[in-house]
């Protein structure tokens, strides 16, 4: 039964989640269709919907150009994408099982050690003098790989609490008692029960890795050619804040790219910073927000 | 039943038992020593460090053979009125996300919850999707709309209106508007779906007789769904209430560009810390600042964890 009530609630709910859905897509539009607009057009009218001339002069500036600096930033965001996500998954994963053993020894003990880390920590600075004198990964790969994105606390004890509850200790310990070594398992019993999970916390590292330019704004000073395409967009936005702050040229900018860039050059480079996710969003989507609905639960 | 008890008295209090139990876990405690080495590098080994602020730096002779200075890093950094504005800023930026996002994503999921049709899913993946931009692209899609000589809003809706443009990255009262709506813009998606997972979960028995009884949506919501909602809304809260003394490093330096003259109103704790590391190389001042802020974090986590544990035991951190 529909009430007039109902009707009006309906239209105007459609209405407003319409409203909200364009403003969280109306940027990245206006971001992409600023890409696809003449420079010239773009400096007279400003960032516009409806450009009054279109043009593919950014890609092909950036491709014909500066084809190679933006290749390989993009070759090394992809890299540091798969090495960060599968190590992270090697190191996540055996210790969320482990921990998730109720008679392994220490259990306890462990738990609050990796726990305590979400708890508590140092800060940037003694962060960063650890890491740069003791490991020295200032202006290497390293640097881009290992501050705090290799592992976390939070996704260890998401993986932990679903091992706990989505693999039963009884078919572990059949597994034990049919002469199953602990590693076996693990590997063949425990794994694959957990995938879902597993394949929820590739893809928040897998994000996390991407998006990041953290790292490489602290870590990378001289080394601009090991630049992920994140710090490379970032470097172009300095050199607009330099503009703005009417400062000296900017030291040490990658290559090519050391000149003022172009307005429509940059959105084109951010559409390409964003076109992965844009990609693959469709296809984990559901996963994603399940996970969501899992980490909100807890934490 | 029976196995599972014979299996649980298996490893018994006796020596033997314990070593019994280590020659059968030590594959699993290599397994994860990577996992536990990573959290020491990380996070445990910088620790000490932290005595970083009762120093006066210096790079040459390390942290440890560094000349101690007692407080004198901290009453310098108090005395400055930097201390009180990133403080301030840190904090009330936090409160204002909480109540925005907070009320937002509640009346976003209320309304998805209630709306029939195919499109509901979409509208949900749709508005999900600022969580998924890097900080650094979001700068960009601001400063598409904000840049002084052609940002969309300068160019073509001020215009409109007959209002001259704004200096927007040198007038810094604008800043909390435009900060706390893209952090609205970026999060509320994604509270929105904890929310939503939470609202499907309510018995429909209560809706169905307030229904017969005549009870309004309104009605409906604010006696059945905002009462039900009530442990997600304070648990949310009180986690975010542990957080109120950190703030997310990109959204203060990368959206407003770093801009000298928008500081009064975008300098938190983090953006202090790093600037004074890494651009002024102030590392006295930046270290007590890092430290001033995990030291109230770390009182804040535990005290809103207490509370949290005694409204909701499984909710806990701890």
């Amino acid at each position: 039964m529909k009430t007039r009530e109902d009707k009006v609630f309906q239209a105007l709910g459609h209405t407003l989640m319409t409203v909200l859905s364009l403003s969280a897509v109306i940027p990245v539009i206006l971001m992409i269709i600023s890409s696809l607009t003449d420079n010239e057009a773009l400096l007279q009218n400003g960032y516009s919907f409806f450009p009054s001339q279109w043009s593919l002069y950014a890609y092909q500036w950036v491709f014909d150009s500066n084809g190679t600096v933006v290749m390989r930033a993009y070759g090394i965001s992809v890299l540091l994408t798969a090495v960060g996500t599968a190590l992270s998954l090697l190191m996540t994963t055996p210790l969320a099982y482990g921990l998730s053993k109720p008679k392994l020894p220490w259990r306890g003990a462990l738990t609050f050690y990796v726990f305590f880390t979400m708890l508590f920590n140092g800060g940037l600075v003694p962060t960063y003098i650890n890491y740069t004198s003791v490991f020295g990964v200032k202006d290497t790969f390293y640097g881009l790989l290992v501050p705090s994105l290799l592992m976390n606390a939070f996704n260890v004890l998401l993986m932990k609490s679903y091992f706990v509850a989505g693999v039963p200790n009884e078919i572990l310990e059949a597994a034990n008692i049919d002469g199953a070594s602990e590693m076996r398992t693990m590997v063949s019993v425990a794994i694959p029960m957990a995938k879902p999970m597993i394949a929820t916390i590739a893809m928040f590292v897998g994000i996390a890795y991407w998006n990041d330019w953290n790292n490489g704004f602290i870590y990378l000073l001289k080394r601009t050619d090991l630049f992920s395409i994140q710090n490379l967009l970032n470097r172009l936005m300095q050199n607009i804040q330099m503009l703005a702050t009417n400062s000296q040229q900017v030291s040490n900018a990658g290559e090519g790219l050391a000149k003022i860039p172009q307005a429509t050059v940059r959105m084109a480079m951010a559409t390409l910073g964003i076109l992965p996710i844009m990609v693959v969003y469709p296809m984990i989507q559901k996963n994603f927000v399940k996970g969501i609905t899992l980490g909100g639960v807890k934490g | 039943m029976n196995i599972k008890e014979s299996n649980t008295r298996l490893p018994t209090a006796s020596i033997g038992g314990k070593a019994r139990q280590y020659r059968r876990f030590w594959p699993v405690y290599l397994m994860m020593l990577p996992g536990l080495i990573y959290l020491f590098i990380n996070n445990y080994m910088p620790l000490p460090g932290a005595i970083v602020a009762f120093k006066q730096y210096n790079a040459r002779l390390g942290i440890y053979s560094s000349k101690w200075v007692g407080f004198k890093n901290f009453e310098y950094l108090f005395r400055t009125s930097d201390a009180w504005v990133i403080t301030r800023n840190t904090i009330l930026y936090n409160v204002a996300f909480i109540i925005v996002n907070t009320i937002l994503a509640i009346l976003v999921a209320v309304v998805l919850s209630e709306l029939t049709g195919k499109r509901k899913k979409a509208y949900q993946s749709v508005i999900l999707l600022p969580n998924l931009i890097s900080t650094v692209i979001i700068s960009y899609l601001v400063f598409a709309f904000f840049s002084v000589g052609s940002g969309f809003i300068n160019k073509s809706i001020l215009p409109l209106f007959g209002v001259a443009p704004v200096s927007w990255y040198s007038e810094a009262k604008h800043w909390p508007y435009i900060i706390i709506f893209v952090n609205a813009w970026r999060s509320v998606g994604y509270l929105c779906i904890i929310y939503l997972a939470t609202l499907m979960g309510f018995d429909r028995a209560y809706y169905e007789s307030a229904l017969i009884d005549g009870a309004s949506r309104l009605k409906q919501f604010w006696y059945i769904t905002l009462p039900l909602l009530k442990p997600t809304i304070v648990m949310l809260t009180l986690m975010a209430i542990g957080r109120i003394f950190y703030s997310d490093f990109g959204l203060f330096y990368q959206v407003p560009m770093n801009q000298g003259a928008l500081y009064a109103t975008t300098n938190t704790i983090d953006t202090y810390v790093y600037r004074g590391l890494l651009q002024l190389g102030d590392i006295s001042m930046s270290s007590a600042a890092g430290l001033y802020q995990s030291a109230i974090g770390f009182v804040l986590v535990l005290g809103a964890n207490m509370l949290v544990r005694v409204i909701d035991r499984d909710s806990a951190l701890i």
